[in-house]
């Protein structure tokens, strides 16, 4: 853990942290933003630029109308008003991965404002789920990225610093949030959440190992009850949500105790060491920060009116928490596992197909909880990772619906399935489509012979204790290795046991 | 006078300029002419004047359509292009390994 620093709880607990995130994220275009070089990750460097993106001279931006959609769709899953004229500007700055000079941003009008994110507290522990609370968002708008500048691993990294242009015009949305979040647990949550509806829109594949996601963190503290906000710092470079949670909780800690020394903390942008799990200060002079924004003037108005809203929104899928909050009302399960089960909108699709094919849709979401999360638990694998598929998971149900399998079998077959790592279908044909015993000819002989061995048992029956009648179930569920049908042998017994 | 030797020195710093005595004189007189020029223009009443910052938003433009459509010319659908072939490239890059552009050290200034 990041907390090296062994601050006592009550010193902690007399300031109040204040946080705000600024995330990046890229859409998921063929091509770029502003040409028509593909937007790829990955593939050799510098071939995918084009006198445009490397800022040649004369070369003129020309808007990619998905880019456009795709960052209207993720305003609005957001929450945002979207603003029908925005206006892109120049954010001007020298660093060698930005040919232009300048980066193409938007400013004073972004394309979208006062979103919100609702939180759960999921992540707050104790009293979890219990508390919701709304973060704004201030702003969603569009701009593009720079390229990546490689300083180590080359023989003369030393002096020279390489340079891959090919993220240069990637379409980026950034999402600025209100200074809402007040603990790196909440700001966790907050980061999850935008992840996920990003992710059911499918603008973006929001992968942190490849930068599609970024995010800083804007953090400062105050002592419980202050108005004003305490002077912040921006912590950059970090990439999980893990290591920005740890991030936060150092730099929370930092101030408290430069606080509580008499010193003051210093508006500046501090880079996270992983490893060390510290922040340190980039000692990057003030002057950095002026811009020098003003409106692009090889672009015009970005004009999103009402009727290419409507259109855009008519593609938006079901949110996350509207199909939670759905499955929990058509299929019966806890809001715990509605949450495990929409992980992914790709899994949360496949679980709503194989849940609506089957015959009992609730059986499948019941088996779901009851056989499969704790196989997968004690395994260590994710619901993605499962053996037994969607599918597999709705063809077993279907069986136990039907009265060929007993819920016995059921977890046997479960059981081989994770052994074997195969799928429930196929390890089923393997062990020769069991089916419960139903023949009552057999059935009847065990039930004979039960009879005739415990007449103690039958007597107490009979004198009207009938509750008796598990011992028999139970002695011919063993005799038959649990192939019986538990109806069928109930229905058996009592019909011997009367006569 | 409208800007002072510091904010030249500012700005030039800012564009990564390094300008001579005489260079940084006669800009400053160039800037205070400009900006004693704009606040001849900022006599103007323009209170319900909205900002423009280029003129072919209210010119070139198809003015018979209204909204999106009015501007939508200026969007490109979202097709890929070839991109320049790296040998062509790189021929004009000051420094390279022929997959990389190259320049001196970057350090954080």
């Amino acid at each position: 853990m990041a907390t090296s620093t062994a601050l006592p709880k009550e010193v902690r607990a007399k300031y109040e942290p204040v946080i705000g995130l600024e995330v990046h994220v890229q859409l998921l275009t063929a091509s770029k933003i502003f040409c028509g070089c593909a937007n790829r990750f990955g593939d050799p460097p510098n071939t995918n630029v084009c006198p445009v993106c490397l800022g040649l001279p004369g070369a003129l931006p020309v808007l990619n109308r998905q880019a456009v959609e795709f960052a209207v769709l993720a305003s609005k899953a957001l929450g945002c008003r979207i603003n029908e004229t925005s206006i892109f500007a120049r954010k001007n700055y020298f660093y060698p991965d930005l040919p232009k000079g300048y980066q193409i941003s938007q400013y004073d009008k972004p394309l979208a404002e006062f979103g919100h994110i609702e939180l759960h507290g999921t992540n707050a522990g104790k009293g979890a789920g219990t508390t919701k609370r709304n973060i704004g968002i201030t702003r969603v708008h569009l701009e593009e990225d720079a390229g990546k500048s490689i300083h180590d691993g080359f023989a003369d990294s030393a002096s020279s610093t390489y340079l891959d242009l090919n993220r240069c015009g990637t379409p980026l949305i950034e999402i600025v949030s209100e200074p809402d979040m007040r603990s790196p647990d909440e700001a966790y949550e907050y980061l999850t959440k935008l992840k996920e509806i990003i992710l059911f829109t499918g603008v973006s594949d929001c992968n942190m190992e490849e930068g599609s996601l970024r995010c800083d963190a804007n953090v400062s503290v105050r002592p419980v009850g202050q108005k004003e906000f305490g002077t912040k710092a921006e912590v950059k470079n970090v990439n999980s949500f893990r290591f920005i949670r740890e991030a936060l909780e150092y730099e929370i800690e930092r101030q408290i105790e430069l606080i509580e020394s008499g010193d003051k903390v210093v508006q500046e942008t501090r880079l996270y060491n992983a490893n060390e799990g510290k922040t340190y200060g980039m000692r990057s002079k003030e002057r950095a920060h002026d811009y020098r924004y003003f409106p692009e003037p090889d672009l015009l108005p970005l004009v999103v009116d009402a009727a290419w809203q409507k259109q855009i929104e008519a593609t938006m899928p079901e949110l996350p928490d509207a199909r939670r909050q759905r499955f929990v009302r058509d299929f019966g399960i806890t809001a715990y596992d509605a949450e495990v089960l929409t992980a992914s909108k790709s899994f949360a699709d496949q679980f709503e197909e194989a849940a609506k094919a089957a015959k009992n849709p609730k059986r499948v979401a019941n088996l779901v909880q009851s056989e499969l999360q704790g196989r997968l638990k004690a395994k260590g694998l994710t619901i993605e990772q499962s053996p037994i598929s969607m599918k597999g998971v709705a063809f077993s149900a279907d069986l136990v619906e039907s009265g060929a399998i007993s819920s016995k079998m059921l977890k046997e077959l479960y059981d081989l399935s994770f052994e074997r790592n195969k799928d429930f279908p196929l390890i089923y044909e393997q062990e020769g489509s069991p089916k419960q015993s139903t023949d009552t000819g057999a059935l009847e002989r065990i039930i004979d012979e039960l009879i005739a061995a415990n007449p103690k048992q039958v007597e107490q029956y009979k004198a009207g204790k009938k509750t008796i009648v598990g011992f028999f179930v139970g002695q011919v569920m063993k005799a038959s290795k649990g192939q019986a049908n538990p109806s069928v042998v109930n229905e058996l017994l009592t019909k011997k046991l009367e006569s | 006078m409208k800007v002072t030797e510091k904010d030249v020195q500012y700005v030039a710093d800012l564009a990564n300029l390094e300008l001579t005595p005489e260079e940084q004189s006669r800009i400053l007189k160039d800037l205070n002419s400009i900006l004693e020029h704009i606040d001849r223009l900022n006599q103007l009443n323009t209170k319900n004047v909205p900002p423009m910052a280029q003129t072919s938003d209210k010119f070139g433009i198809d003015a018979s359509k209204q909204g999106s459509d009015r501007f939508s010319y200026v969007m490109r659908e979202d097709e890929t292009r070839p991109s320049l072939p790296r040998e062509v490239l790189m021929e004009n890059a000051p420094d390279s390994d022929g997959a990389f552009f190259k320049v001196p050290k970057v350090i954080e200034r």
